[in-house]
């Protein structure tokens, strides 16, 4: 840990705000479309199980795909995540750690 | 098809049990060396990559219950088996996004280290460890008990012997070899199982020219196009919000696998165990729908229900048609040591519980020295698979099925709440925060045991049980009237009051049924709504300065992992 800490004004520090905004409006805006994709499938199967049972093809019924849906795009939905903090956040959080420890 | 040798002891099977056994206790025996400090026993000494990580996670959290199970259920209620493993999945993102990296950079050991970083220590831990021990014990005794059975089912193996093996294993294990045996017993067990799944589908793919279309086709065939569309699992909205919430939350407050993420070096290698982890659970989850799927169409429902009414032999029968008896105990150990692998899991995050956050942090006042940590979590851990393994006795034949949902709601409402309230908002308190666990704890609990769960399926079980029987005995009394009435070719109208005699009888009968007290068969929803908002109320009625002072610090932390161990 770094002595200079208490030097370092973090509060005010532009790519801290930047950094802590970002990251919360991504976790944000992620986590409301995953439970979009999860409930949105729920709220199918409550209320229109008729559109689920309707045929994508001669022998596969729209639900199954939907189902398998969620799952994938739960998958991708973290894989976007991890993109994006590797990329954008660690940068960040590189230029306010070099800041912090001098 | 021939007859199934499942049940019967199997040469094959014991020998890849063996090979099993033999290689997790050598591993054990290179872990032991390396299990000295608590940094060691806990979090095998962060030396665990995000790649194994995401392995061990996905071992930890893919049990017995959810590849037999799923399979099973799948296999004999189609979409609905679908709709239901898809809840199981859908709480990772969540992990991911809300949980992981302010979990690693801020706590050391367990989930209470990061709730108790800028609140007062004492109440903090005494009620984050109750939330912990409660969402393990459930979740333990509904695996011990279903090792129990299953084993039984398999092997043929008295219920007793069972429980008494994957007991002194797991005792092992976490005793000797801590989080790093642990881990690896964890990998290992998710590599077989994924391995072991995917030759399976391959298998049961090639039956069908590797076309889903093809499969789907026949089941349809088989089972009518009804097989293939939402059927009775969700009846009511309110009930699947309700349980949807639970699984989702839940996850990420589950405390077995909160403390998989001490085991990795920093927040980069969580974010990425998560990652990886979702990719082999979502795997999982689509192969056990195919195994599912499969069974339905190549062994058939009834030859499936005939053998375990629940389904749960699914999947082995399927590994036996397609691969024969080799590939069937190849089959059989994997879901051994997928018992193994959670148990331990489960055992070493109890422990944890009981010496760092009770001994340490509340008896000792946060002073202890390592060699007396180590020596309380090695007792704990043998306390804990003890009662376990007397708890899995003592619940044998006992409908535990609502133990999994109660664990997950107590681990959406207890342990979610607080958590995520610690990491992100400023006002929260340590009133708060205890009385945001002690309510969602008592909630989930109290509210479970008056609701449909378990008031009419295990409390009033009997009562439901005859009258079911006496409506479906009605019902063939009544079609086989309709019948006669039909072939003398009787009035029209004589038939129609025969139906109606019968749906009175039946409304008569239904209105007899023992009802619950609380309507929602999992509290989710009120207990973790609860939660959230007496922590909020309470935190805002007693404003803590210092620990919004603490806050700023604990930002710089949480973000940046400037301090983080």
């Amino acid at each position: 840990m770094s002595t200079n800490k208490a030097v370092f004004n973090f509060k005010d520090d532009k790519d801290f705000l930047k950094l802590s905004g970002q990251k919360s409006a991504v976790s944000i805006v992620l986590t409301i479309l995953e439970l979009l994709f999860y409930f949105g499938f729920i709220g199918l199967i409550a209320f229109n199980k008729p559109f689920l049972s309707s045929m994508l093809t001669e022998r596969v019924p729209i639900g199954i795909p939907i189902a398998v849906g969620v799952i994938v795009m739960s998958c991708v939905l973290t894989g976007i995540y991890v993109y994006w903090a590797n990329n954008t956040y660690d940068t960040l959080v590189k230029k306010v750690r070099d800041k912090v420890e001098g | 098809m021939a007859q199934s040798i499942i049940g019967q002891v199997h040469p094959v099977s014991i020998a890849f049990f063996f090979l099993f056994v033999l290689s997790t206790l050598c591993i054990t025996y290179w872990a032991a060396k390396r299990t000295r400090t608590t940094k060691e026993f806990y979090a095998a000494g962060r030396s665990i990559t995000g790649f194994q990580n995401g392995l061990a996670l996905a071992g930890d959290y893919m049990s017995a219950a959810s590849f037999l199970g799923i399979a099973g259920l799948v296999s004999t209620k189609g979409y609905d088996g679908l709709i239901y493993s898809v809840g199981w999945l859908v709480g990772w993102p969540i992990v991911m996004f809300l949980i992981a990296e302010p979990l690693r950079n801020l706590g050391k050991y367990t989930f209470a280290d990061v709730v108790a970083f800028r609140l007062k220590r004492m109440p903090i831990r005494t009620s984050a460890a109750a939330g912990s021990l409660i969402t393990v014990l459930f979740y333990l005794i509904a695996q011990m008990v279903g090792a129990g059975t299953l084993i039984k089912l398999m092997f043929g193996l008295p219920y007793e012997w069972a429980i008494l093996i994957v007991g002194c294993l797991m005792i092992a294990y976490v005793l000797f070899g801590g989080m790093l045996a642990t881990t690896w017993v964890q990998i290992i067990k998710a590599v077989l199982l994924l391995g072991g799944a995917t030759i399976l589908v391959i298998l049961t793919l090639s039956k069908f020219g590797f076309n889903y279309g093809e499969l789907f086709g026949s089941a349809s065939k088989m089972y009518g196009p009804e097989f293939l569309q939402p059927g009775g699992l969700i009846t009511s909205p309110v009930d699947a919000f309700s349980l949807g919430l639970a699984l989702m939350f839940g996850t990420a407050g589950l405390p077995h696998i909160l403390m998989r993420f001490y085991t990795v070096p920093d927040a980069k290698q969580a974010r990425k165990s998560v990652f990886y982890a979702t990719g082999f659970i979502g795997y999982f989850y689509i192969l056990t729908v195919t195994i599912g799927f499969g069974a339905a169409v190549l062994v058939g429902k009834k030859v499936i229900m005939a053998i375990d009414k629940g389904g749960n032999m699914a999947a082995p029968l399927l590994a036996e048609a397609l691969g024969g008896h080799v590939f069937l105990g190849f089959l059989a150990a994997v879901a051994f040591a997928t018992i193994l692998a959670v148990v331990a899991g489960l055992t070493l995050a109890g422990a944890s519980a009981l010496s760092h956050d009770l001994y340490v942090g509340v008896l000792k006042r946060g002073q202890a020295n390592e060699k007396d940590e180590v020596r309380v979590a090695k007792m704990a851990t043998i306390g804990l698979g003890v009662s376990a393994m007397l708890l899995g006795i003592l619940f044998k034949g006992q409908n535990v099925a609502f133990m999994v949902g109660l664990a997950f709601a107590v681990a959406a409402s207890a342990n979610f709440p607080a958590l995520v309230m610690s990491i992100m908002w400023k006002k929260f308190s340590t009133k708060g925060a205890v009385a945001s666990i002690w309510t969602g704890l008592i909630l989930a609990v109290g509210l479970i045991i008056i609701s449909p769960t378990v008031w009419v399926d295990v409390f009033h079980a009997k009562e439901k049980a005859t009258i079911e029987k006496q409506i479906s005995e009605a019902e063939t009394q009544s079609k086989a009237k309709v019948e006669e009435l039909e072939k003398a070719a009787a009035d029209p109208k004589a038939v129609s009051d025969e139906k109606a005699a019968f749906g009175a009888k039946k409304k008569e009968l239904s209105a007899q049924m023992p009802q619950a007290i609380f309507p929602l068969k999992n509290p989710g929803l009120i207990s973790m709504g609860a939660a959230f908002l007496i922590g909020i109320l309470v935190s805002l009625m007693s404003s803590e300065p210092e620990a919004q002072e603490k806050f700023e610090k604990e930002k710089l932390r949480a973000y940046i992992g400037i301090g983080a161990e």
